[in-house]
């Protein structure tokens, strides 16, 4: 068994809240592939796999410093989901934007999710 | 999720490995009174992660009460700087440990401000007690911080939590020059981060170099070359005397001892650790004269009740800075409690990093009686080795600018030399086929063995690096030993030759048949029935070509469409900067002045940067992807065609002038070269194909360098394949002489479907060749004497692509639904990628490119 709680002297900070950026309609995106989205400012590459599930990181190839990882094949290694930079070929898992080659390396990931048929992603605003 | 299951795997590998190892090397075989029910553990970084983890997976039947001071659970200091590049506290935080007999309890928040050693328990600041049967102090260190006025001003940082990035991120937002105090390992990271922060940065380092604990004097200057040629400034023999406010009463500059102010919005103090012992020296426990609580082999404090691992402890007289050694002080501790006889006796504080760019090792000792040296002031490389008086024991080494000695020679300390200290160090590539023994260590930060390695790869069928980190942890740290690991891997003989990748057990000549004789047209159903997972960059591009070769329709069709790579996605090639470039089909390189008139309209009207290629065609560089409808629209209404610069597929035959116009060509080599590449463009292949046609023997077309050349003679055609101009230039072998055009083409047809079918994932037709069993003779038995049956077969397949034929672009301009993908953003189909920028070189365009930060580690 494992608690994890919060001193008495910590509780009570507040949430972040969350905003919803609707990008496309589902049916919009091909499987196995991503496209590029503007959310607020930031440049995020949306996925739909195979098996229909949604992802989103950030779009800008830290390798290269390129905004190009929407257009990566995406496939899987082991049981994650995977895409790999058109640029140089580094694959980055879709559940954590770590690169799976170099985990020091990393993209940011964002919330997603389907409302209505339409995808949304998230942005965490600070409190 | 993910990085929790692989570190469960981790976890129970731990079982079998590391702590009993350690109990094999045992000194002493006293009974051991520091165990019981209730273990409490003041501080919740990455050591004390370890503990708990050990004792969770050693079966602990007790409480584990872990009290932390941040206010989150421990997360992977190593890869703190990785949050300002992107990746956010979950990615970075440990799951919380658990196991069946264990009961966890993690508080956050929560400092501990006592221990009362005679009643046993321990008080946090907001006044909770908790007692103990075994405590363990894993405070770890703070930075240190040089006592001088204004150090505590705002604007001034330490660089050790995710709350201090979070707040040099906040104060970088406003811009202006950043300064950080130290030089040394942590102090050049943070330079690198202030300089990702987009901050002018300066570093200032008390000694007389660059990391003084890791590099000499040479290694220091090499390393200062590299990262002022970066825009940092340097300033070594120097420390700092003040930090002093601006009108707004925030850090405006720091003054250092000479009196010279450097201008400093942001200071980060990075000029060492202190051990945090605060809590022992209050309760009475032995501490170093330096700091660091005093601990013996088996991590106990002066009360064997008290342990102390990791930065905080003092072991052997050292304070370990690095978390290797702290991990198996932590493994240490958890066996004793589990009432076992581990001991600690000392590790080797290498370090491999890529600070900016620049990768710097250092190994095992660094003096010796004897040493030698390499270096090369202009690609800044310094590598030196220290060696015995005998020259023939390995001490230690030093390497800037190529790390490639640390990972070869590491494993050697300490051992004899696998050659002359002056070979290995020149040898570059012939340091590789040293061989390690056993038992040297791999990996350092989680102290595995090339040994261990092995083993697992054998016991558990091991195929890939992932496999090695989720058995042994060995690369799930820092990331250095990783081309070590792949080493182990292919010299305990994993089959890597022959697998395209995890997902297919075949090669792409055996993938090609199955293909064919099983009349699979999707990747779907072939990996379904073929292979496993949902496909990678290498196997999706290598069947999408199979299927292309085979005659499957248009490449962005179906499914098809997900397999492309990004350059066949988009029918056009990537450029660094993520704009396309734009090459029409000139077949022959002949071009109509018209036509040529219309290349440069285009290119003219959408600013693209416009260059003959060495393969007599025009490329058009620079297009956005939104741009490449339109730009092919105006080319394909002027006649031209996609030139398939960016598809494994036929790109040019190039031609002389030839019999027409040449006082010396005997055949027409530009109608020749034109009716071929008509032949065959947008036939798809493992890799590229080139050919050329010359006029005469004098080769102005340079045909012997191509896939297949052809050369003319007075009486018809002589046939050479297997060319190459790239990376291993390869003259081609003549197949056939003197032949008449009908024949030619089919002895080619035969040439090219023969390698279609045969050859491996971009390997070009020279390799292929000289990897054809029975080579040249062999390849002629078959397609000029059909030995094998096949030749009907081989011509069928090509008169089928030459039917079938039809450009990709003007398909794909007629067809709403392939069009669709041509917008920079889904959500804002008319908004152009922010990020691509030009600016102007000899009157064209050229990329800026966008400034990126040093990749850390
Ligand atoms: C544009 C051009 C250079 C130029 O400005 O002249 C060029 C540009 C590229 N070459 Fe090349 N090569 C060009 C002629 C050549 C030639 C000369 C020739 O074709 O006569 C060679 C040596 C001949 C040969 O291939 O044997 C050549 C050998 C290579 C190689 C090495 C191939 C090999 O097997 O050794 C690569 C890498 C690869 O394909 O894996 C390469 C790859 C590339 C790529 C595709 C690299 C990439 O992936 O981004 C470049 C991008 C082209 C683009 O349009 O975006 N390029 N490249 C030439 C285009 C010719 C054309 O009109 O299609
Ligand atoms: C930027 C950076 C990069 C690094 N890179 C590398 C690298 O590449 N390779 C490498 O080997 N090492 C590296 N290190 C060092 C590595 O992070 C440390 O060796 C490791 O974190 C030590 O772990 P620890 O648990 O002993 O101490 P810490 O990580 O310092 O954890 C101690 C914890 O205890 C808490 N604590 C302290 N006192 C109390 C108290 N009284 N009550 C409650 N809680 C308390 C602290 O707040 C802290 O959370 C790096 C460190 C930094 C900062
Ligand atoms: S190869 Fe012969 S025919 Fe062709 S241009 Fe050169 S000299 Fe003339
Ligand atoms: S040496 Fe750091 S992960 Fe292996």
């Amino acid at each position: 068994m494992s608690v994890l709680q919060e001193s008495p002297a910590m509780a009570g900070r507040p949430a972040g809240e969350r905003a919803w950026t609707p990008v496309c309609r589902y049916a919009d995106l091909l499987p196995d592939r991503g496209a590029a989205a503007l959310v607020g400012h930031d440049q995020v590459a949306v996925f739909r796999t195979f098996e229909g599930g949604l992802y989103a990181i950030g779009n800008r190839d830290p390798y290269s410093g390129a905004y190009v990882l929407s257009r990566g094949i995406v496939g899987s290694r082991g049981a994650e989901p995977t895409v790999a930079s058109p640029m140089h070929k580094q694959v980055f898992s879709l559940l954590t934007g770590v690169s799976l080659d170099d985990p020091a390396t990393a993209v940011p990931t964002y919330p997603i999710r389907v409302t209505d048929g339409t995808v949304e992603v998230g942005l965490d605003r600070a409190a | 999720m993910n990085a929790k299951r692989r570190r469960d795997a981790a976890s129970t590998a731990n079982e079998e490995r590391g702590v009993l190892t350690r109990q094999e090397r045992r000194t002493t075989g006293e009974a051991v009174p520091s165990t019981g029910r209730r273990v409490v553990v003041v501080g919740y970084g990455p050591t004390a992660h370890r503990l708990v983890e050990a004792l969770a997976a050693g079966g602990f039947a007790g409480t584990v009460t872990v009290l932390g001071e941040e206010p989150r659970p421990a997360y992977d200091r190593v890869a703190l700087t990785s949050y300002l590049a992107g990746r956010t506290v979950e990615d970075l935080t440990y799951p919380v440990p658990g196991g069946a007999a264990v009961t966890v309890t993690v508080t956050v928040g929560a400092r501990v401000v006592d221990v009362d050693r005679e009643s046993r328990t321990v008080v946090t600041a907001a006044g909770e007690a908790v007692p103990y049967d075994v405590l363990v102090l894993a405070t770890g260190s703070a930075p240190f911080v040089p006592p001088v006025p204004g150090n505590d001003l705002p604007g001034c940082f330490a660089y050790r939590t995710i709350d201090d990035l979070d707040a040099i991120r906040e104060a970088a937002r406003d811009g202006g020059p950043g300064v950080v105090v130290g030089g040394g390992l942590l102090g050049l990271e943070a330079a690198d981060a202030l300089r990702g922060l987009g901050l002018t940065t300066h570093v200032v380092e008390m000694s007389d170099r660059l990391l003084p604990r890791q590099v000499d004097e040479g290694g220091g200057a090499v390393l200062r070359n590299h990262i002022e040629a970066l825009g940092l400034t340097v300033h070594t023999g120097a420390g700092v005397a003040a930090v002093e406010p601006g009108p707004d009463g925030r850090a405006a500059r720091l003054v250092k001892p000479d009196g010279e102010a450097i201008d400093a919005r942001v200071v980060v103090f990075s000029a060492g650790i202190r051990p945090r012992d605060e809590l022992a020296r209050r309760c009475g426990l032995a501490v170093g004269e330096r700091g660091g609580v005093v601990v013996d082999a088996a991590m106990r404090t002066s009360d064997p009740r008290v342990y102390a691992v990791g930065e905080c402890a003092l072991a052997g007289g050292m304070v370990y800075g690095l978390v290797g050694p702290c991990f198996t002080q932590a493994e240490v501790a958890a066996d004793r409690i589990l009432g076992g006889t581990a001991t600690f006796e000392g590790a080797d504080p290498s370090a491999k990093l890529k600070l900016l760019g620049v990768e710097v090792a250092q190994f095992g000792a660094t003096a010796g009686a004897l040493d030698v040296t390499y270096m090369d002031p202009v690609a800044g490389i310094y590598k030196r080795l220290f060696v015995s008086d005998d020259a023939r024991t390995l001490l230690g080494g030093i390497c800037v600018g190529d790390a490639a000695p640390y990972d070869t020679l590491r494993p050697f300390v300490g051992r004899d030399l696998p050659g002359t200290p002056s070979d290995l160090l020149f040898a570059g590539a012939g340091g590789d086929r040293v061989d390690l023994p056993d038992d040297a260590q791999v990996c350092s930060c989680n102290n595995v063995t090339r040994g261990r390695v092995r083993a697992a790869v054998v016991e558990h069928g091991l195929t890939d690096v992932q496999g090695v980190k989720e058995c042994t942890r060995a690369g799930t740290t820092c990331g250095s030993c990783v081309p070590m690991l792949k080493r182990i891997l292919a010299e305990s003989g994993v089959e890597v030759g022959k697998a395209l990748c995890e997902h297919f057990a075949y090669s792409r000549a055996e993938l090609f048949d199955i293909v064919q004789v099983r009349g699979i047209t999707t990747f779907s159903r072939l990996i379904a029935e073929h292979g496993t997972g949902r496909g990678c960059d290498i196997c999706k591009p290598v069947v999408a070509s199979i299927l292309a070769s085979l005659g499957n329709g248009h490449i962005l069709d179906g499914e098809q469409a997900a397999l492309q790579d990004t350059n066949d996605h988009f029918l056009a090639n990537i450029q660094k900067n993520g704009t396309y470039s734009v090459v029409p089909r000139v077949p022959g390189g002949e071009i109509t002045p018209e036509k040529l008139i219309v290349i440069g309209e285009v290119a003219r009207d959408f600013g693209l940067y416009t260059k003959i290629t060495g393969g007599q065609r025009i490329d058009l560089l620079g297009a956005r992807v939104e741009q490449l409808p339109r730009i092919w629209k105006r080319l394909v209404d002027a006649g031209f065609e996609s030139g398939h610069a960016y598809g494994k597929a036929l790109r040019t035959v190039k031609s002389c002038v030839g019999s027409t116009w040449c006082r010396y060509g005997v055949q027409d080599s530009v109608g020749l070269a034109i009716a071929l590449e008509l032949r065959y463009r947008g036939l798809r292949a493992p890799h590229k194909l080139k050919s050329a046609v010359s006029g005469c023997a004098r080769e102005c077309a340079e045909a012997r360098s191509k896939d297949f050349g052809i050369i003319a003679t007075e009486r018809g055609w002589n046939l050479y394949v297997g060319g190459n101009g790239g990376f291993t230039p390869r003259h081609a072998d003549l197949l056939a002489a003197d032949l008449p055009a009908d024949e030619l083409v089919r002895l080619i047809d035969r040439f090219l479907m023969f390698y279609i079918r045969t050859a491996d994932r971009l390997q070009r037709t020279s390799a292929w060749l000289e990897n054809l069993d029975g080579g040249l003779d062999y390849l002629r038995e078959v397609i000029v004497e059909d030995s094998l049956g096949i030749c009907a077969d081989l011509d069928a397949q090509m008169e089928r692509h030459v039917a079938d034929y039809a450009d990709e672009w003007r398909a794909t301009l007629e067809d709403p639904e392939r069009l669709r993908r041509f917008v920079s953003f889904v959500n804002a189909p008319g908004t152009p990628d922010p990020s691509i920028a030009f600016e102007t070189e000899r009157e064209q365009i050229k990329p800026t490119l966008i400034p990126l930060e040093a990749v850390s580690r």
